[in-house]
């Protein structure tokens, strides 16, 4: 099954594929270092810098697609070149990182337009525009890179600009902290990363795709299981999922339309990328695909149950983010056709999520900031345009027919209903529920938005509609949300066939229920999930916080994982690195000044500064003699292993 | 070429910051101006010539390992030389001085003015600093770098105690007893080396001699606790947060970012050529140390609450990278190793630059002195996140490049160690960013706003002296190329020839060096 993964090199209108990274980059240096000069125009270059990488990018997918090898590379310098380790700064435009171009271009620059308006009112727009074509410069390099490295480069660019944006208004504690712990998140998923390409240098020699990709197949299923779980841990790092999915919710602290771009549309879909473009890894070991498959079931079912308790319109939005994901996750971890269900999925998703975000923010726009769908209601009267482009968007996600969602969810659960024996009942059923439960939490928010009685706060009087410049970019986005996923799930899935190893397939196996049942089961659950919620939401609900049951709670506090987080790193850290200080003022340099008063005898000035107690010293320097010796135990093994 | 590359660089590197401190010195007291205009040009002077020196060498090819050889007898009974002579890895260091005491300079402006000592004075210190600096990296003979290495301590003696902050007196006399103990041990070694290899200190000589296993062990022992106390490395790291944080911002950046080097600059160059089986022998015990001073100062960083201090730690962190770095012999992780000297060298004289221009502004280092202060001065807040970047090994910044050579170079030979120092690169992002938030972000500390100083953002002069830092990382992050081909020769002939050692091949059988 074995097929040979192949780049050719660009020529022609490809060979300028770098200006897609750079001209964003341009752009965000240019506001960056012109500072207050450029706050008069500095948003519209912002947009004319996206505007133009999603026209080039166009012409490069349409000059790729009458190629014979769709799979173009370009290196564009040495990057690191010490002895056997050869990294190129190089880029690869193939079907797959294509179709991530567009996204991130076309979306991206709908909402940066969107963002013209949004932030007209805020002193730091140009701030604003600068780190925002910094992610998409950052974005472009991580899914056009032709190596892990440049991959990683990316990574950490993306990550940058993610922290820079939900930190934006950084004079909030609250922006500031969630800023930091996103960040520290998303380095633990790094550090995974960085280790998985470590491995990869270490037994292959290479992290250029094209050769590590080639050679994967050589290598032990135990280094390939360990390399995939550490790539995961990166791809979960990014993409919100378990377990470490606690930082995205806390990144809605960012403006709008930095949910919608960075926390929805693009950024956190990177895992899923980084999935579907080492697929030849993924593919070669069963038990990693169905880790794959686990995480992406069980964090799509987190996300709807705690999507399903949260009043912050942003944060129910976060959260059913984090469960779409998981979804995709579901569908690379199925591995074989179900590749490029997952990337269609992403796509459609794309539309549809960013469409609802940034109608969320036109709703806070009208509703001076009110967050709390518990004080809003009714407003369907008085923002025509959100409250329909919003309806589009709702309809896309939970998969109501015809709309995009429909295309492009379906097929990952009948996907997961053709997995060998009791798994395909146990992560397609999964599917399903989540399927069921998605459109009660999003009917759930789209009631108690635009219907039902009006719960305002009392200083609202009539909410305003926003300016077309928002407006507009909600049009377009809301077309996308009814027919993208047609259109994707009938073309994608072809053209993604030559990207290098997502053509190579296995044939499914026969599904545990026919495709019709499922169909028709996962419409009836959608229809039953979004009827109970009418039932129950219609009238409105309550202003306050209502005591709740043990599930309620559970999920109001998103299931624990910040708890369990505080519990086992935070106070533990801060526990540690306080008895460290400690230890290090009294012990480390007491022991040593100690010795250096005891020998000196006359150096009075010393012994002046030092406590004194000689058995803190004793204990300091079995301390350290301790460490010394567990430190050389661990590098001792090391040698051994 | 030939005619510049005999050019005599390296003497003259030497010798022009002491010219220009003694002149600089006898300047009146009351022209402070004119001895910072000569100290700046004199320093300017040698970078220029430390550019044209560095187009000089010759790199690739059949070119020499070491290059500018100079040699003048000094004590001929002794066999004692005055031999100058540059690698690779000395080149990268000398171009690291030559840029930073000119910024430095220029960053301290207004540094002495605050004591009651003598400005002229101040600025001569910082010049014969320089030239003992300079000294150090270019000397070829072991008992001339014994020389530099112990001088070397007495302008920054008198640097700390005499401009330094309230506990400068505690932290000047603990940094010299420290570095004193450390050369003692080294003084003792050098004397052996001289007994056991024939009466010379000459450099490439004594690589050549066979020394007895256990002699070699003790020789080493020697020269490794002067460079460990010097880099320094755990436990012996102790020193390095008084001085640090007692020192003027910008003499703490050369103490950190170049004087600190010599240690692990000391133990490429001396240890592992001079005795590379105890270098083998001894490396299990030097990884560990390492080690442990990547996770340990790391998690010391994260709770200081003195923005020097909390600087000093993250370099005692950094030099942990680069102790396994060398300690690993492989060419990934040497080279990285060395290039990490630079790219520390250049971001943490930033990071201690722009925290000096902070707290000449507070009055302060302290970090809860600050907060919010992004509101008052948001570029110089930029710039501090910036140094912070290149500080966490960001992408895109320099220190990446040399971070990821090192892990991924350990990594090829032991796995354990790789993993354990990865983790290091998430404390570095809980150090650098907690730091940011409790100065920068948050809501503005009241107190703060009623202060004159830090109404005002970052001024011209300082914009001079970060401006070329930042734009070195940014270029160094993205094209490292012409510093790694520099530094590659120099560290394969380290490993490859003086130690032996190769890199390992790669286990999975996939690619080789031959396919591609």
């Amino acid at each position: 099954m074995e097929e040979t993964v192949e780049y050719v090199q660009a020529t022609g209108l490809l060979s300028s594929v770098w200006l897609l990274v750079a001209i964003p980059l341009a752009s965000a240096a240019v506001l960056l270092l012109l500072g207050r000069r450029a706050d008069k125009w500095g948003h519209w270059l912002g947009v004319l810098a996206v505007g133009s990488a999603f026209v080039l990018g166009l012409s490069y997918f349409i000059s790729l697609a009458g190629m014979e090898n769709k799979s173009v590379e370009l290196s564009l310098w040495d990057f690191i070149a010490v002895g056997r380790f050869q990294v190129d700064f190089g880029l690869l435009f193939d079907p797959l990182s294509g179709v991530f171009v567009l996204l991130i271009t076309g979306v991206g620059s709908l909402i940066h337009l969107y963002a013209v308006g949004y932030m007209s009112h805020d002193e730091g727009r140009r701030k604003f525009f600068a780190y925002f074509n910094l992610f998409v410069a950052a974005m472009l390099l991580l899914v056009l890179g032709n190596n892990y490295v440049m991959l990683y480069f990316g990574w950490e660019g993306v990550g940058l600009a993610s922290y820079l944006l939900i930190s934006f208004w950084y004079t909030k504690p609250s922006a500031a902290t969630a800023g930091k712990k996103a960040f520290l998140m998303n380095r633990v998923g790094d550090a995974g990363l960085a280790i998985g390409i470590f491995i990869m240098f270490a037994t292959l020699g290479t992290t250029q795709y094209v050769d590590v990709f080639n050679g994967v197949s050589g290598l032990a299923a135990g280094t390939i299981l360990v390399l995939g779980l550490l790539l995961l841990l990166g791809a979960a790092g990014k993409s919100g999922q378990f377990p470490l999915q606690a930082w995205l919710p806390d990144a809605m602290e960012g403006p709008t339309p930095v949910s919608a771009l960075i926390h929805a549309a693009t950024m956190v879909t990177a895992g899923v990328y980084l999935i579907a473009r080492s697929n030849p890894i993924f593919s070669a070991n069963h038990t990693l695909q169905t880790v794959v498959v686990s995480v992406g079931a069980l964090t799509l079912l987190m996300g709807c149950i705690i999507g399903a308790a949260k009043d912050d319109i942003k944060r129910v939005l976060a959260w059913s983010t984090v469960s779409q994901i998981g979804y995709m996750f579901l569908g690379v971890g199925l591995g074989g056709a179900a590749y490029a269900l997952a990337i269609v999925h992403l796509l459609a998703h794309g539309f549809f999520k960013a469409n609802m975000f940034l109608g969320a923010g036109s709703v806070m726009h009208g509703m001076k900031d009110q967050v709390d769908i518990r004080r809003f209601g009714g407003l369907s009267k008085y923002m025509k345009i959100t409250w329909l482009t919003f309806m589009m968007g709702w309809l896309a996600i939970i998969g109501m027919f015809p709309f995009s969602g429909f295309f492009s969810k379906e097929p990952i659960i009948v996907a997961a209903f053709e997995r060998e024996g009791w798994t395909a009942w146990l992560f397609g059923m999964a599917a399903l529920l989540g399927a069921g439960l998605t459109a009660f939490y999003m009917t759930r928010l789209f009631i108690l938005t635009f219907h039902g009685p009006k719960r305002w706060t009392e200083d609202i009087e009539h909410p305003h509609e926003s300016p077309a410049i928002m407006t507009i970019p909600l049009i377009l986005l809301a077309i996308g949300s009814v027919g993208a996923g047609f259109l994707l799930s009938t073309s994608v899935p072809d053209w993604l066939e030559a990207t290098g190893g997502l053509g190579a397939q296995e044939e499914p196996h026969e599904a545990v229920l026919s495709h019709g049942v499922l169909t028709a089961l996962s419409l009836l659950l959608t229809v039953a999930g979004a009827g109970l919620a009418y039932l129950l939401f219609r009238n409105g609900t309550a202003k306050q916080e209502q005591p709740a049951g043990v599930v309620v709670t559970a999920a109001r506090r998103n299931l624990y994982s910040d708890t369990v987080n505080e519990a086992i790193f935070e106070k533990p850290g801060i526990f540690l690195t306080r008895a460290l200080v400690y230890l290090d003022n009294r012990g480390i340099d007491g022991a040593v000044n100690g010795l250096a008063a005891a020998v000196g005898g006359g150096s009075g000035r010393l012994r002046r500064l030092q406590t004194g107690f000689v058995r803190s010293y004793a204990t300091s320097m079995l301390t350290g003699a301790l460490l010394v010796v567990a430190a050389f135990l661990a590098i001792q093994l090391g040698w051994l292993a | 070429m030939a005619g510049v590359n005999n050019f005599p660089f390296l003497s003259i590197l030497t010798l022009g910051p002491l010219v220009g401190a003694a002149v600089v010195a006898c300047i009146p007291k009351a022209k402070g101006n004119l001895a910072k205009i000569v100290a700046l040009a004199v320093s300017l002077v040698m970078l220029v010539l430390s550019v044209f020196m560095w187009v000089a060498f010759q790199v690739g090819g059949d070119a020499q390992r070491f290059q500018f050889r100079e040699s003048y007898p000094w004590i001929p009974g002794l066999g004692v030389n005055f031999t100058f002579a540059a690698d690779g890895i000395a080149l990268v260091m000398l171009m690291l001085i030559a840029v930073l005491v000119p910024l430095v300079i220029l960053a301290s402006w207004h540094d002495a003015e605050q004591s009651r000592r003598s400005v002229p004075v101040y600025f001569a210190l910082l010049l014969s600093l320089e030239a003992c600096m300079f000294g150090v990296f270019a000397a070829a003979d072991v008992f001339l770098f014994y020389v530099f290495f112990e001088v070397m301590l007495v302008p920054m003696y008198f640097i700390i105690g005499s401009y330094g902050t309230a506990k400068r007196q505690y932290a000047a006399v603990k940094f010299f007893l420290y570095s004193l103990v450390g050369g003692l041990f080294m003084l003792a070694a050098v004397i052996g080396l001289w007994v056991v290899g024939g009466k010379t200190f000459d450099w490439v000589a004594l690589t050549q001699i066979d020394i007895q296993t256990g002699t070699e062990r003790w020789l080493f022992l020697g020269f490794f606790i002067a460079f460990a106390i010097k880099a320094p490395f755990f436990p012996f790291h102790t020193w390095l947060p008084d001085a640090g944080g007692a020192a003027p911002a910008g003499a703490a950046a050369l103490l950190v970012g170049v004087l600190d080097k010599v240690g692990t600059f000391g133990i490429l160059r001396y240890c592992l050529p001079l005795f590379p089986e105890a270098s083998q022998w001894f490396a299990p015990w030097a990884i560990a140390l390492a080690l442990i001073g990547i996770i340990y100062a790391a998690l010391l960083a994260v709770g200081q609450n003195d923005l020097k201090r909390l600087v000093s730690y993250t370099s005692i962190a950094h030099f942990g990278f680069i102790g396994i770095g060398i300690f690993a012999f492989t060419t990934q992780a040497g080279t990285g190793a060395v290039l990490y000297m630079l790219n520390h060298g250049l971001a943490t004289g930033l990071l201690f630059l722009v925290v000096g221009m902070f707290v000449a502004r507070r009055g302060s280092a302290l970090v809860s002195d600050f907060g919010g202060a992004g509101k008052l001065v948001p570029v110089l807040a930029g710039v501090l996140f910036f140094a912070g970047l290149a500080s966490l090994a960001l992408p895109g910044t320099a220190p990446f490049v040399s971070e990821f050579l090192v892990l991924i170079g350990v990594f090829t030979v032991n796995k354990t160690v790789a993993v354990i120092a990865t983790l290091g690169i998430i404390l570095a992002a809980a150090y650098v960013l907690w730091m940011v938030q409790r100065t920068t972000q948050g809501t503005l500390n009241p107190a703060l706003a009623d202060i004159e100083p830090m109404r005002k953002d970052i001024t011209l002069r300082e914009k001079v002296v970060v401006a070329p830092l930042i734009a070195l990382l940014i270029v160094l992050g993205f094209y490292p190329k012409p510093v790694t081909d520099v530094i590659n020769p120099a560290v394969e002939a380290t490993m490859q020839q003086d130690m032996g050692k190769q890199d390992p091949a790669p286990t999975g059988g996939g690619v080789t060096e031959a396919s591609r």
